[in-house]
Parts: structure tokens; C-alpha cells; sequence
């Protein structure tokens, strides 16, 4: 059991009044919020450790480098990697996404090779591969949805063959909450010797994620989606992979020996780390992963399966109202993201007239502008949730959506 | 502090609701189409100029209320005006809804459009309100483009 009071407690901007009103903040899959503890960690290191990593010989720089250090392996012990320097940090999911793209991509993606996304993929897991098909005269193909925004997994052997060389799917998709069976798809890809990405951005927040089980060969998240801060993020690469690829930057940090004519690479994970690291945030991210462990992953999922279950049952009310809620209406297939649309009522008036009430959704494409567009709308309004939303909250966006109906349908209040 | 109710003003919800000349404009002479890439909203502007007279003008497309209650006012307020008129109307509801806060401005001849005023202390609903206008005066300026808010 989990005291969500006292979550709540450590998230200091909780307190924030919106307009007038509590904060209800639904925008967790764009952002989460920071607990005091990771705020702390970034002004306690800029205090008191503050150096530059390796090759110090000083005490602040050995300080910095331990910690530096320590949090790789949090990370890599949070995501059950086989070993730290699995763990690469980059600034996000997007940037991790790149550099498999450039540099196994690059050396691995021929002409007519083909490539399998998911219609469902954020346009960071689609864009570098149309980059890389393009490039390299491959092919993209993508899975079928189902009408309830699952995968439809029927023609998979048709679509998964010895011409696949890489399948990148999202784990949990940030515009309809859908929970990928990725283990299946992982275990496909390899029957056929491809590679398996696994954007995970929206599942490691909120779930127990575990790389060996699943088996993937990459694994990318972004920091400030999981209680972090903004700017790091890591791509998790099976050794015998990252050891075969190039680095994409080069320069500072990532060398063994340079002479003026040439250069020899570190080790991984240094060899893909050029320049000074986001020392300071990729402290405050393992701070973060402390955070969310203490609370246990077992407990944050199935907490927020039962807002999950709350909110579609509480969105089946407003189906009498004309609103569309997209995606699977299980909370085993979902994750607590709601992307719905409600007819005369552009997703953008929404957003101002819940900000108004101290709701934050977001509203738009979010970012899956094809994925939006084969919905048959030109934008959605999304509300995402966290741990330290409450029941509650749903009941404060539900009475907020029917007022917004009034207004819009007779001008009443 | 934003009072939704300062935005979305009963003239604002009557024109989002009964938009005034929504449709095609089949004997258009200028024509222009407008985009949102952020939020999706997309405006067409139809105008049939007689001379340098905007003889008669229309709109359709899918958008937010505001976007749609400025189109449909536009419209109102520039049918059977001269072009420079209309420009001029164009330049005085930029400034009213680019304003800063506490900045004071023209309503001379805005009209009903001055309704939108509040707009201005809403920094991400700009962009809807001005969108009609960028299009309309891309169709005046140089027909048959098409015209981003990006």
C-alpha cells in the first residue's frame, strides 16, 4: 500500500494554486514533477561535489566521479541490465533513438533492408529511421492497429521477415496509453535475426521494466519522465552490440590515445559519451530512480492501474455526451493516459477552459501527428497521470470536461 | 489570471457556433489556405474582389472556437470594404491582440472584433486568433498561397 498524502508531500509544486485553483496536473507523459529529494540532490551537488568527472586526481573530482558512477549502476541495476556499462547517458529518449539510428544503423542498413515500426511510434522512434531509410534506399513498414488502438498481431509473419533487420516499437504509447506486448515482438524480431528497440519513455516511469527478461537490444528513456531532471536521458545497448558500433560525437572523454594523425576509443560506455557529461542531472536522475524504487515499481503500477480502471470507468459516463476516448478500455492493455475528443469542442478550448479551473492537459498531436490524423481528428486533448495523482483528481476532469460541454453546448455555466 | 469566461465571451461562443459566410466561395478571385502545425487548425479564405472591393468573402475549415469566431468576424467586419480598408482593419487587430499587458490600443474601427481584446492576455491562443487574419491578407497579397503559423 502506498501513503499517496505523503507522496504527494515530497512534490513541492503540488502546492502551486493554478488561476485560483489546486493544481491538478494531468501532463505527466509530456513532464512528470520533481520530488524535494532530487531537487536537493542537483543544489547538494553544485554545493558541495561540484568537479568535473575522471581523470581527477583531487577530491571534489573523485567525489563527483563516484557519484557520477553510482548512478550508472542504479540505472542499470533499476532496468536489470547485466552490467553498468550497458548504460550510455544521452539528453533524452530522442537522442538515444539518433544514435542507434547513425551508428548501427549506419553500418548495418543496406538497401532494401527493411525496417518495422508501430503506427502508434512517437515521431522520435519514427523520424531518425525515415532519416536512415532514405539514406540508405531501405524500407519502413509498420504493424496494423486494432480499432481499440492495440497491436494487431495477426499478419506479424508476413510483415517480420529475413529482409527485417531492426523492429522499434514503444513500449507504452504516450498519445493512447497502450501497453505493447513486447516480449512477443521482441522474441519475433530475433527468429529472424533483427535487432529489437524498445522505447521505453512511458513504461519505465511507471512499471517494473526488466531488459534480460524482455530480451531487447536497446533500451531508451528519458530522465524528466520519471521524476528526473530535464536533459538526461539513457540508451541501454547489449554489450555485444555497443561494442561492434562507432561513436556518433567525438572529442573529449571518449578516447584512449590520440596522436595528431589519429585516435583510438575508450571503453564503453565512455566511447559514446564525448565531452564533459551532464554530471550534475545524471546524480539527480539515480536520485530519482531511489525515489521511485522506495516506493516500490510493483506498487506505482498496480496504484496507478487502479486510476486507470477509476478513469475509464468514469470516461464511460461521458459516452452519452458524444466523447470519444481513444486507445484500449482495459487497464491491462493501458497505461493511465486518456488522448478523447469531444464533438464542437476543439481540444485547444479545452485545454484553456480546464487550465482555467487549475487543470493542466495537454492538447494537439502529441507528437504521433499520423498517428492523430488516422484517428480521424485533427488533435486530442490528453490527461496522463502519476503517482501522486489522486482519485480524486479524475472526478476534479471529469466535472471539469462536463462543465466545458455546458459552455460550449448553451452558453450556461 | 485566466477567467475563461473573459475569453470565450457570448458574442465569441455565438460565432463559434453560427460562424457568418462559412463555406466555399465559388466565383472567389483570391484564395488562401492557412495551418497551424501545432495545433492542427487549418483556415481557407475565399474572396471575390470587384475592382478594389472585397464584394463578397468566405471561410471554412477546422479550427478552435477562437479561430473560428475571428474568422467569422473577420468576415463580417471586411465584406464590402476596400481593400485598404481591410488592411487597415488587419494592422489595428494585430496590434490589439500582439498588445503587452497594461498597452493601450485603437478600436476606431475594429468593431465587434474588439470583443477578442481579451485574447492578448492569453500568450498561447494568439496564433488561433490571428491565424483567419494571416491567411486572409496572404489571399489579398498574394493569392492562392498557403500560409503557417510556424
Amino acid at each position: 500500500m502506498i501513503n499517496i498524502d505523503q507522496i504527494r508531500n515530497d512534490f513541492p509544486i503540488l502546492s502551486r494554486k493554478i488561476n485560483g485553483h489546486e493544481l491538478v496536473y494531468l501532463d505527466n507523459a509530456a513532464t512528470t514533477h520533481k520530488p524535494r529529494s532530487v531537487i536537493n540532490s542537483l543544489v547538494d551537488f553544485y554545493e558541495n561535489h561540484n568537479s568535473n568527472v575522471h581523470r581527477g586526481v583531487h577530491t571534489l573530482s573523485m567525489e563527483a566521479t563516484d557519484k557520477f558512477e553510482e548512478a550508472r549502476e542504479k540505472i542499470s541495476s533499476f532496468i536489470n541490465s547485466q552490467t553498468s556499462q550497458s548504460i550510455i547517458w544521452t539528453r533524452n529518449a530522442s537522442e538515444s533513438l539518433n544514435i542507434i539510428s547513425y551508428s548501427w544503423g549506419n553500418k548495418n542498413i543496406g538497401e532494401g533492408d527493411e525496417i518495422l515500426l508501430s503506427p502508434m511510434e512517437h515521431h522520435s522512434n519514427l523520424i531518425p529511421w525515415q532519416e536512415l531509410a532514405r539514406m540508405k534506399g531501405a524500407k519502413i513498414k509498420f504493424l496494423s492497429l486494432n480499432i481499440d488502438g492495440t497491436l494487431d498481431l495477426s499478419n506479424i509473419d508476413e510483415l517480420i521477415t529475413q529482409k527485417t533487420k531492426l523492429v522499434s516499437i514503444v513500449h507504452v504509447s504516450n498519445a493512447l496509453g497502450t501497453i505493447n506486448p513486447v516480449k512477443e515482438l521482441c522474441e519475433k524480431a530475433h527468429q529472424v535475426g533483427a535487432l529489437f528497440v524498445l522505447d521505453g519513455a512511458q513504461s519505465v516511469p511507471h512499471m517494473s521494466v526488466d531488459v534480460q527478461d524482455i530480451g531487447c537490444d536497446f533500451f531508451v528513456f528519458s530522465g524528466h519522465k520519471m521524476m528526473g531532471p530535464t536533459g538526461i536521458g539513457v540508451l541501454y545497448g547489449k554489450m555485444e552490440i555497443l561494442e561492434e558500433m562507432d561513436p556518433v560525437f567525438t572529442g573529449g572523454e571518449m578516447v584512449l590515445e590520440v596522436t595528431y594523425e589519429k585516435a583510438s576509443w575508450a571503453d564503453i560506455p565512455m566511447k559514446f559519451e564525448a565531452g564533459t557529461p551532464n554530471i550534475a542531472d545524471s546524480i539527480a536522475l539515480g536520485t530519482a530512480v531511489d525515489y521511485l524504487q522506495n516506493i516500490g515499481m510493483e506498487n506505482i503500477h498496480d496504484y496507478e492501474k487502479s486510476i486507470t480502471s477509476y478513469a475509464l470507468k468514469k470516461f464511460n459516463t461521458l459516452e452519452s455526451e458524444g466523447v470519444t476516448l481513444f486507445g484500449p478500455k482495459s487497464s491491462d492493455q493501458k497505461g493511465a493516459v486518456f488522448s478523447f475528443h469531444i464533438p464542437n469542442i476543439h481540444p485547444h478550448d479545452l485545454g484553456t477552459i480546464l487550465d482555467g479551473m487549475g487543470i493542466a492537459v495537454r492538447t494537439g498531436h502529441h507528437c504521433a501527428m499520423p498517428l492523430i490524423k488516422s484517428l480521424g481528428v485533427s488533435a486530442t486533448a490528453r490527461a496522463s497521470f502519476y503517482v501522486y495523482n489522486t482519485m480524486k483528481e479524475v472526478d476534479t476532469l471529469i466535472d471539469g470536461i462536463k462543465s466545458a460541454i455546458r459552455y460550449f453546448g448553451d452558453g450556461s455555466n | 489570471m485566466n477567467d475563461f469566461q473573459d475569453l470565450y465571451q457570448e458574442i465569441v461562443m455565438d460565432h463559434n457556433r453560427r460562424p457568418r459566410n462559412f463555406g466555399k466561395l465559388e466565383d472567389a478571385t483570391s484564395f488562401a489556405n492557412g495551418f497551424n502545425p501545432l495545433c492542427g487548425d487549418e483556415i481557407n479564405v475565399y474572396v471575390k474582389l470587384v475592382d478594389d472591393e472585397i464584394a463578397d468573402i468566405a471561410f471554412n475549415g477546422d479550427s478552435c472556437a477562437i479561430s473560428k469566431s475571428s474568422a467569422s468576424m473577420l468576415t463580417d467586419g471586411v465584406k464590402g470594404k476596400k481593400i485598404s480598408d481591410a488592411i487597415q482593419i488587419f494592422e489595428s487587430f494585430r496590434e490589439m491582440i500582439t498588445r503587452k499587458p497594461g498597452e493601450d490600443f485603437s478600436s476606431d474601427i475594429l468593431g465587434d472584433l474588439e470583443i477578442l481584446s481579451g485574447v492578448s492576455q492569453f500568450p498561447a491562443r494568439i496564433k488561433c486568433a490571428t491565424l483567419p487574419w494571416h491567411t486572409f491578407h496572404t489571399a489579398l497579397t498574394e493569392n492562392d498561397q498557403s500560409v503557417s503559423t510556424e
